[in-house]
C-alpha cells in the first residue's frame, strides 16, 4: 500500500489538502495527516503545506525539527511544498522584518509592495488573491494533462524568486514576474493552492502522486 | 494576462437547506447545499460563499456537518459566514474545511475580534462582511452607513471609514452587501462599491442586487469590484455560471 503524508505543524487548513489527495489518490493509497517524524520518514510521498505568517511557520518548523527532517527526506522521496510551505523552503523571506528559512532552494521571498502596478499602470491589490495564469517555462511530469497558461488559485502577499532559473518550471505575473512552481530533484514547490484549483489543481496533485523522480 | 475577476455564487443556508431571501424577508428554497455547491463547482464557479442564517445555536452542528460535506467534494475556495462570533467558531469552520470565514455583526460590536482573528489565523482567511445602506438625502453628498440585524439596525458607522478600519485591523477581503439592493435584482449599489474599492487595497466582493449579467459587468467595470456575488440569478437557472463568464469576457473582463 502506498502512503502519502501531509505534514501537520499546526499552520493552517490541512483538511482541504488531505481531502483533495483522497479524491485523486489511486485505490490502494492511504492519505494521512501527521507531524510524527517516523510516519513522515516512512511515507512514499510527502506534502508540506502552510498558511499564515512566515515567522510563526518557521518557529513551528524549528520547534518540531521539521527543517532537518525535510532536508533528510527530500534525498529519498517526492515532496510537494504548497504556498507558505513553498516559501519556507527558500533561503530567506523579507516578511516579518526578515526570517531565515530552510534553504533547500536558493532564493528569496519578497513583498509585492503597497504600490503594485499592472501593465496598464492600474493599481493591483495585495494580497494577490484569486485565479491567475501559470506559464510553463520548463517541462516536467507535474504538467501532464495541464494546458500551458492554465489558471490556479493564489492567495499570497509575498512572492518567490529563485536564484537559479533552472529551478523554475512555472512562472506567474502580478505586477512582477514571480516563481509559481519550482523543482529541485525530488522537491516540487507551488505558490498556488492545487487543492483549491478545481479540476486542474486536482490533476496536478494526481501527477504528483504518480511522479517517480 | 492577469488576475481573473471572480464569480461567487452564494448559498444562504438555514437548517441545512439553501434558501434565498428577497430583501431578507421572502424566502424560497433552492435545495441541498452540497448538491448546489457541487453543481456550481462543475459549472465553473470561482469560489463558493456559504452564509448560515440558522437562528438557533442548537442547529450549528448541522452547519458544521454541511461544511464538511461540501469541503470533501468541492475543490474551490469556500467561505463560511453567519454566526461567527468567537475565535472558537473560526477554528471550528476552518477545521470543517472552510478556507475563509466571514465576520459581520461581531466585527461591528467588537472590532478587536477581527484583529485577534487575523493574528491567529492570518488575514487571508478573514473576510469582513459589511452591510451598507444609503443614508444621505437626495441632493446631499452620498453617504452610506453600516446596518446590522439584516438591515434593520443602524450603527452610525460610516461604511467607507469602516472598510478602511477593517483593512487596518487585518481583514483580508471585504464582502460588501448593499441593503437597499439585496434581493431586488436592480443591480449592485455601484456608488458605495466604488467608494469602498477606491478606499481600500484589499479585494472587495460586490453583493446584493444582481439581477442580470450587465449588473455583474457593472459591478466590476463601474463599481471596481474584484469579485461579484450572486444567488437568485443562478439558483433559479436564469443564467448559468458559464453564460455569465462568457458575457463578462465579451465585455473585456478577464475571467477564468
Amino acid at each position: 500500500m502506498k502512503h502519502v503524508v501531509v505534514v501537520d505543524y499546526g499552520m493552517g487548513n490541512l483538511h482541504s489538502v488531505a481531502k483533495a489527495l483522497e479524491h485523486v489518490a489511486p485505490s490502494g493509497w492511504r492519505v494521512q495527516v501527521s507531524a510524527d517524524a517516523e510516519v513522515i520518514r516512512h511515507a512514499d510521498h510527502v506534502v508540506f503545506p502552510g498558511v499564515g505568517a512566515i515567522r510563526d511557520c518557521m518557529a513551528e518548523i524549528k520547534r518540531l525539527q521539521l527543517d532537518s527532517l525535510i532536508t533528510e527526506i527530500v534525498q529519498q522521496k517526492p515532496v510537494l511544498g504548497i504556498c507558505v510551505g513553498m516559501q519556507s523552503l527558500l533561503t530567506h523571506s523579507e516578511e516579518n522584518d526578515g526570517v531565515d528559512c530552510i534553504d533547500l532552494i536558493p532564493g528569496h521571498v519578497r513583498f509585492f509592495g503597497k504600490d503594485l502596478k499592472g501593465e496598464q499602470n492600474q493599481r493591483l491589490k495585495v494580497p494577490h488573491m484569486g485565479w491567475n495564469q501559470v506559464e510553463q517555462v520548463g517541462s516536467h511530469p507535474i504538467w501532464q494533462g495541464i494546458p500551458d497558461n492554465s489558471r490556479f488559485y493564489f492567495v499570497h502577499s509575498y512572492y518567490v524568486q529563485a536564484t537559479q532559473s533552472k529551478h523554475v518550471i512555472g512562472r506567474g505575473h502580478y505586477g512582477v514576474a514571480f516563481d509559481a512552481v519550482l523543482v529541485v530533484d525530488n522537491l516540487i514547490a507551488v505558490q498556488f493552492h492545487p487543492e483549491k484549483s478545481a479540476a486542474l489543481g486536482l490533476q496536478l496533485l494526481k501527477n504528483f502522486l504518480s511522479w517517480q523522480p | 494576462m492577469g488576475l481573473a475577476k471572480r464569480i461567487i455564487p452564494c448559498l444562504d443556508v438555514e437548517n441545512g437547506r439553501v434558501v434565498k431571501g428577497v430583501q431578507f424577508v421572502d424566502i424560497r428554497d433552492a435545495g441541498d447545499p452540497v448538491e448546489v455547491a457541487k453543481r456550481y463547482n462543475e459549472a465553473g464557479a470561482d469560489e463558493i460563499t456559504f452564509l448560515d442564517i440558522t437562528a438557533s445555536h442548537e442547529e450549528r452542528d448541522t452547519t458544521v456537518h454541511t461544511v464538511e460535506r461540501i469541503a470533501g467534494e468541492v475543490f474551490i475556495p469556500l467561505t463560511v459566514g453567519g454566526g461567527i462570533r468567537k475565535i472558537e467558531d473560526i477554528r471550528t469552520m476552518l477545521n470543517a474545511g472552510a478556507d475563509k470565514v466571514s465576520i459581520n455583526t461581531a466585527a461591528v460590536f467588537n472590532p478587536d475580534f477581527v484583529k485577534a482573528a487575523a493574528d491567529r489565523f492570518g488575514a487571508q482567511c478573514i473576510v469582513v462582511a459589511i452591510d451598507a445602506k444609503k443614508v444621505s438625502a437626495p441632493g446631499e453628498e452620498d453617504r452610506w452607513e453600516i446596518f446590522t440585524h439584516g438591515g434593520r439596525k443602524p450603527t452610525g458607522l460610516d461604511a467607507v471609514e469602516w472598510a478602511k478600519k477593517m483593512e487596518a485591523y487585518g481583514a483580508g477581503e471585504i464582502l460588501l452587501t448593499s441593503m437597499d439592493q439585496d434581493g431586488v435584482k436592480s443591480g449592485y449599489d455601484l456608488g458605495v462599491t466604488r467608494a469602498i474599492c477606491e478606499a481600500v487595497s484589499i479585494p472587495v466582493i460586490a453583493s446584493g442586487g444582481a439581477g442580470n449579467l450587465d449588473h455583474l459587468v457593472d459591478g466590476i467595470k463601474i463599481g471596481l469590484a474584484d469579485a461579484v456575488l450572486a444567488a437568485s440569478i443562478f439558483h433559479f437557472g436564469e443564467y448559468t455560471i458559464q453564460q455569465a463568464k462568457d458575457y463578462m469576457h465579451q465585455q473585456g473582463i478577464e475571467m477564468r
